[in-house]
């Protein structure tokens, strides 16, 4: 079964200066148990799509066409907002960006665990007790007396080991983290990220992770979505996009990969050119200012071209040769 | 945007674009409406009424308001609608000689402060902290007492409550614009510290205050008619709204126009005052949101 | 926390010791002396000299100065003129009418402000905040001797429901409740504004943050997000407002008193310049500055108890 279904979604802001286009056709699917990164750029689209998912766009933004199925029973695009408060949380969970500002800096936290339960019918001592258990889980010392701390009393990666705590704590079927180790150190990066492997596997919950890290995709990942300024570029298993990528993005992105270079830098070194403006979207390929294999048939919109079964780029030349191989 | 680029440069342009954004948002028209209905009123006072302010007409003592008396009349048969007008000339006296004075002291204290040596920036804070610790009715009593009720204590008080905060504003300000890169450019090049002060840094500061000022109008008008409530401002028969007021508030019980024609013309003008200064602000300087 | 306080504590001793020069200060330079204030135009040269001498207005400034200061940290304010009793006692019997006029003031603008200005900001932009905005304006703008006034007319005069004047029975505590009614609105009214624009500024910054964004996307009621996680940070800066709006409400008091004829120390101090009783109010003005920046204190010390983040600073 399909945990997450997105088809042809499209979302609209309007500005002052005109709708927005942030995300054009989206396809992609969250298989059960599976966890798939989404990369890309700053600006690509990933937060439009989080809060589409939760629905939580902000009041100028719409849905314009598509859909979004959840464990092949809820259209999340149509749901109410009372039914979809009850799916957020204890079946779609978030672990977001920052650690710093994620938890309530006034609530403690062994408030904020209990609060987050308020729907369960368990007992004070039950919820307080399940709080403890997840906070073991995720490897805070002494997970009684962190209940009484305040978030400002721990450091940033057990901040974020709270976060996934929170997250993980109703047993979602799916989890969206939202770059959970950008802010932290690559140290905490490696040992988070193995928790989360871990948890995820224990829990047995689908996960989409959200990264401009290609690393950290390559190592946790079995599918991978690549993004570029609100449209799906790409996508496959994480060995087709690493070993295989087909559309120039994608081969660009793993080309500027800090880990195949020689200096390590945490950020992407950007492809040349920038991400065209969202509210004039040119007809044709989104790419095709910045991309080395433009052609003239790139004035029109690229078809998604299927290369294997689940692997699709969209792109006209995603079935020819590439000049650029891939090696993991 | 167009319309700003047709019209013609000029004088008239220049006066009439500000006007215009306060017009546009509906809470600024009401109020700029309200201050020009007072100052019309207070100006022309003789005109809109042939009556003396404080002449004294023992056989039309409390007279409710009518065609004769538009407002009534008080305890000592004085026409109010004549000293409700003149009572604004009082006002906005006070009002605009206090805080011009208020102004020019705290630009003055504040660019010392701001512009000045370290320790004395200090001792200046200090003083102006210290200086706000006093609840403001209290000060005015106090000074009242020593001098006695007169408008120069109204105005005393007024500027002694008002200074510290124009030049804790200013004081900010020229600190921020002592580092800027104009002003070291201006150092380097020899000039001297009071043409910098003039020519660099007061146009910078002078805008925001000059919001907040008028900003502060209101409360101003709020102090002087309080102190002439109290019968701690203008002597009698000197026509203040305070004052009216008071005698209002002697009769509230069988009189109570009075009291209304009293105190009504402060609500329209504080209320004038702080509508049109909020929209100033809203309009002009964004950044003051909040202060 | 202990070195927090005592610093804080340090810093009022200042002020107060900075304004208590200042008062002198103006005692001092302004035209008219305290000994010919207290005993009006027909009194003899003689008559003043000896109250002078009394008063020690005779001594050099310094030393006169050291003795105000002196005194008024040890209690010591002079005695009244025409009774001798010292000026302290006198402040301190009058003292507890005006902190329950204040606190009224307090419970007035907290009891309406922070609901309307969190509903103004809930529903930002609507009919409802544009109305909270005006209203909130209004009520700051118009001085509270104004409204206090009105509030008699209106309540007291022409419906009849509440008391005009004093303070109520001694001992029957809902008596002077309901005496309290009246004045306590003229002084938190415009309070009520202050308030109200100040936390739904807060509100719409706090309901930005990515924690509440966390909490919204565990599905919290909207309910409890509102009030419990975003209200419980948007009220701390009203603490410290009403912590500086204490000077202003003691202001405000100084007229409700006077209007509805309660006792307190504004109506003291009214009195006493109307029998011109000059140690009674340098005396006031004293306690009022002293209470004051205590209050101020306060009001930081309660933002600790509110925000974790602050208490573990201390």
């Amino acid at each position: 079964m399909t945990t997450l279904a997105i088809n042809n979604l499209n979302v609209t802001f309007s500005t002052e200066a005109g709708p927005l286009h942030a995300l054009k056709n989206v396809t992609f699917d969250i298989p059960e148990n599976r966890i798939v990164g989404i990369v890309g750029e700053s600006g690509c689209g990933k937060s439009t799509l989080i809060n589409a998912i939760l629905g939580l766009l902000a009041d100028n933004g719409t849905v314009d066409d598509g859909s979004i199925l959840f464990e092949g029973a809820d259209e999340l695009t149509t749901l109410s907002a009372s039914r979809m408060r009850d799916l957020r949380g204890p079946r779609i969970s978030t672990v977001f960006q920052d650690p710093m500002g994620a938890l309530n800096p006034v609530i403690s936290v062994g408030r904020q665990m209990i609060n987050i339960q308020y729907r369960s019918d368990l007992s004070k001592e039950e919820k307080t007790q399940r709080a403890i258990d997840m906070l073991e889980l995720v490897r805070i010392p002494d997970a009684r007396a962190a209940l009484g701390r305040y978030p400002h009393q721990f450091s940033g990666g057990m901040k974020q080991r709270i976060a996934i705590a929170m997250a993980l704590m109703m047993e979602p079927a799916l989890l969206i983290a939202d770059e959970p180790t950008t802010a932290l150190d690559a140290t905490l990066e490696v040992t988070t990220i193995e928790l989360l492997k871990d948890l995820q596997q224990e829990i047995g919950c689908s996960v989409m992770f959200i990264s401009h890290h290609l690393g950290v995709i390559a190592e946790l990942c079995d599918d991978v979505v690549v993004m570029y300024a609100g449209e799906v570029v790409e996508r496959g298993t994480t060995r087709q996009i690493f070993q295989n990528p087909r559309h120039p993005y994608t081969a660009r992105l793993l080309e500027c990969d800090p880990a195949r270079q020689s200096e390590r830098t945490r950020h992407l070194p950007t492809i040349p050119g920038e991400i065209p403006d969202l509210r004039a979207r040119p007809p044709g390929c989104i790419f095709a200012n910045r991309c080395h294999r433009v052609q003239p048939a790139c004035t029109a919109p690229p078809p998604d071209a299927v290369i294997v079964d689940g692997h699709i780029a969209r792109c006209f030349v995603a079935n020819e040769p590439t000049e650029v191989g891939g090696i993991a | 945007m167009s319309e700003v680029v047709s019209n013609p440069p000029g004088r008239v342009a220049e006066i009439w674009r500000p006007i215009r954004k306060i017009l546009r948002e509906p809470l600024g028209a009401l109020g700029l409406f309200l201050v020009l209905l007072v100052i019309f009123g207070a100006v022309f006072a003789d005109f809109l009424t042939s009556y003396d302010p404080t002449r004294i007409n023992p056989r039309a003592r409390f007279q409710g308001p009518g065609a004769e008396h538009l407002l009534g009349t008080d305890q000592l048969g004085r026409d109010l609608f004549a000293r409700v007008l003149h009572g604004g000339r009082i006002a906005l006296y006070v009002a605009l000689v206090s805080t011009a004075v208020s102004l020019a002291i705290g630009i003055v204290l504040g660019l010392i402060a701001g512009y000045g040596p370290r320790w004395l920036d200090n001792l200046m804070i200090l003083l102006f902290d210290a200086m706000k610790s006093f609840p403001t009715v209290m000060l005015a009593l106090a000074l009242v007492t020593l001098m006695g009720p007169s408008l120069t204590a109204v105005m005393v008080v007024v500027i002694l409550v008002t200074v510290p905060g124009y030049a804790r504003i200013i004081r900010t300000q020229t600190i921020a614009l002592k580092s800027s890169e104009y002003v070291t450019a201006a150092q380097s090049m020899g000039a001297s510290s009071a043409r910098i002060l003039r020519v660099h840094i007061l146009p910078n500061v002078i805008g925001p205050l000059v919001i907040l000022a008028s900003m502060d109008i209101p409360v101003v008008i709020g102090i002087e008619a309080g102190m002439s409530f109290l019968g701690l401002g203008v002597r009698p028969p000197t026509p203040s709204w305070g004052s009216i007021l008071n005698d209002g508030f002697t009769g509230i019980r069988d009189s109570a126009w009075i009291a209304i024609a009293g105190g009504v013309p402060i609500i329209i003008t504080t209320l004038g005052f702080t509508f049109l200064g909020e929209t100033l602000r809203d309009v002009f300087d964004p950044r003051l949101k909040g202060r | 926390m202990l070195t927090y306080f005592v610093k804080r504590l340090g810093l009022a001793a200042v002020i107060v010791s900075v304004a208590m020069f200042l008062l002198f200060c103006m005692i001092y330079l302004i035209p008219g002396d305290p000994a010919s204030v207290a005993l009006g135009p027909r009194a003899t040269e003689e008559m003043r000299a000896a109250l002078r001498e009394k008063m020690g207005l005779n001594q050099p400034v310094i030393l006169q100065f050291w003795n105000f200061y002196v005194g008024a940290w040890t209690g010591d304010l002079g005695e009244e003129v025409l009774s001798g009793r010292p000026v302290m006692t006198v402040v301190l019997e009058q003292l507890p009418f005006t902190l329950a006029l204040i606190a009224g003031g307090i419970t007035w603008s907290v009891a309406l402000g922070i609901p309307l200005g969190c509903w103004a900001a809930v529903s930002r932009g609507s009919t409802a905040d544009r109305i909270v905005g005006i209203l909130s304006v209004a009520v700051i703008a118009v001085p509270s001797f104004v409204i206090a006034i009105y509030a008699l007319l209106i309540f007291a005069v022409q419906l009849r429901w509440l008391p005009a004047i004093g303070a109520g029975e001694p001992g029957n505590l809902g008596d002077q409740l309901t005496h309290l009614i009246l004045p306590s609105l003229a002084v938190g009214l415009g309070w009520v504004g202050y308030i109200a624009r100040m936390v739904r500024a807060s509100m719409l910054e706090v309901l930005e943050a990515s924690h509440i964004r966390t909490a919204r996307a565990f599905g919290l009621p909207d309910r409890m997000i509102t009030y419990r996680y975003a209200l419980s940070i948007a009220i701390l800066p009203t603490v410290t407002l009403l912590g500086v709006g204490i000077g202003q409400m003691l202001s405000s008091a100084v007229f409700a008193e006077i209007v509805f004829a309660r006792p307190g120390v504004g109506k003291l101090v009214y009195d006493a310049i109307l029998t011109r009783n000059f140690p009674v109010v340098t005396g006031t003005v004293l306690v009022t500055t002293v209470l004051f920046v205590l209050l101020n204190l306060v009001a930081d010390l309660i933002i600790g108890a509110l925000d974790p983040r602050v208490r573990s600073s201390f």
